[in-house]
């Protein structure tokens, strides 16, 4: 299978351990084999092994370092923001980060909203049921 | 006495480095003015004579001298603060109770008592938890706040939780074969009143807000798949 994610200048990826869990940054430059040259709006730029990114599809249009203002307006030409909050996997994220914060009263009340829509739908498959034994 | 100084009197002899002044003792008097007081005083600094004691009742000698020496207790001034109360426990916060007959009921906090522990009410209606002490250690505070500024708690205190005394009975040895007869402990009517006055107008805040009876109806406990140190309550 050929790799469709490549590290290059621009590539958006996900920090997936350490102090920055959990954010996005562009991989500015490449330093050797294992490290790479990072940065982005809301963090100072440093290295960061490749073992601690996981690439996404989203990539931007930038030259090798560029400096920071740069890098925000190049970040809101390709809308990396909108483009990621509306993929399945920033979808996802934002959902894991949401019932993570749920408290405790918030669990009760998903929990009879939940029964309510279990409702609804058997009573709908019990309609469907009887109109097709009919 | 001396009339008293309207200032504290900063010393005349400066510092040198500390333990050293700058000025001699013959220096310090002449500073002090001694030399003016005697002069005007007909060459002798004035004396007073100490004021005459109140004459010590005679001590009787003990009749008993201990044979060793008996210790002195240590002297303890400590005076014991309230419990802290957590950050997270206000008034109308509601409470989950973790251990007890009312094990997993939530309940609303009304206010600490002085010996630190938490005054709470159910409301009794609501999940059958009365006016009662919890101790801060076994209840999980949530974020979930009830509205309890109509609600007057001044009249509880620790006293009002006191158990009644009751008096020793001597039983006669054929009382003992008797089954006895105890009458069931029931609650006083003012003790009604008190949980029916607190409680109104919970009551009414608590309907308020959506879903926040059911909440207070039901008990928490811990599913499967709950962290309970991943849980934001």
């Amino acid at each position: 299978m050929p790799f469709k994610r490549y590290v290059e200048i621009g590539r958006v990826a996900l920090v997936n351990y350490g102090k920055d869990y959990g954010k996005l940054v562009v991989i500015v430059d490449v330093v050797d084999q294992n490290r790479a040259l990072v940065d982005a709006p809301d963090m100072v730029r440093s290295q960061m092994n490749f073992k601690r990114l996981t690439l996404t599809d989203i990539k931007i249009d930038i030259n090798r370092v560029p400096k920071k203002k740069t890098l925000i307006d190049a970040m809101e030409k390709a809308d990396v923001k909108n483009k990621w909050e509306s993929s399945s996997w920033g979808r996802k994220l934002i959902v894991q980060k949401r019932r993570a914060s749920l408290n405790d009263f918030d669990r009760f009340k998903l929990m009879l909203a939940k029964i309510k829509r279990a409702g609804i739908v058997r009573q709908e498959l019990a309609k469907l049921k009887k109109e097709t034994a009919a | 006495m001396a009339a008293k100084r309207k200032s504290p009197v900063k010393s005349r002899n400066p510092d040198l480095i500390r333990g050293v002044g700058k000025y001699s003792r013959s220096k310090m008097y002449h500073k002090r003015g001694l030399w003016a007081i005697k002069a005007k005083k007909g060459g002798v600094l004035p004396r007073h004579d100490p004021i005459p004691k109140a004459p010590a009742a005679a001590e009787k000698s003990p009749k008993f001298y201990p044979a060793d020496d008996v210790k002195r207790a240590l002297l303890n001034k400590r005076k014991p603060k309230p419990t802290k109360l957590r950050a997270s426990i206000t008034p109308g916060t509601v409470l989950i109770l973790l251990a007890g007959r009312f094990m997993g009921k939530r309940v609303v906090f009304l206010k600490q008592l002085t010996s630190g522990l938490l005054l709470v009410t159910g409301p009794f209606k609501i999940n059958g938890v009365p006016l009662r002490q919890v101790n801060q250690s076994y209840v999980i505070a949530t974020s979930t706040k009830v509205d309890i500024s109509e609600v007057n708690v001044d009249k509880f205190d620790d006293k009002y939780f006191a158990k009644e005394v009751e008096k020793k009975k001597k039983n006669g040895e054929g009382e003992f074969f008797e089954a006895e007869k105890e009458d069931k402990k029931t609650l006083p009517d003012d003790k009604k009143e008190d949980q029916k006055a607190v409680d109104a107008s919970l009551i009414k805040s608590i309907e308020g807000v959506p879903d926040l009876k059911a909440y207070l109806v039901a008990r928490f406990s811990l599913k499967s798949g709950m962290k309970p140190h991943e849980l934001v309550f």
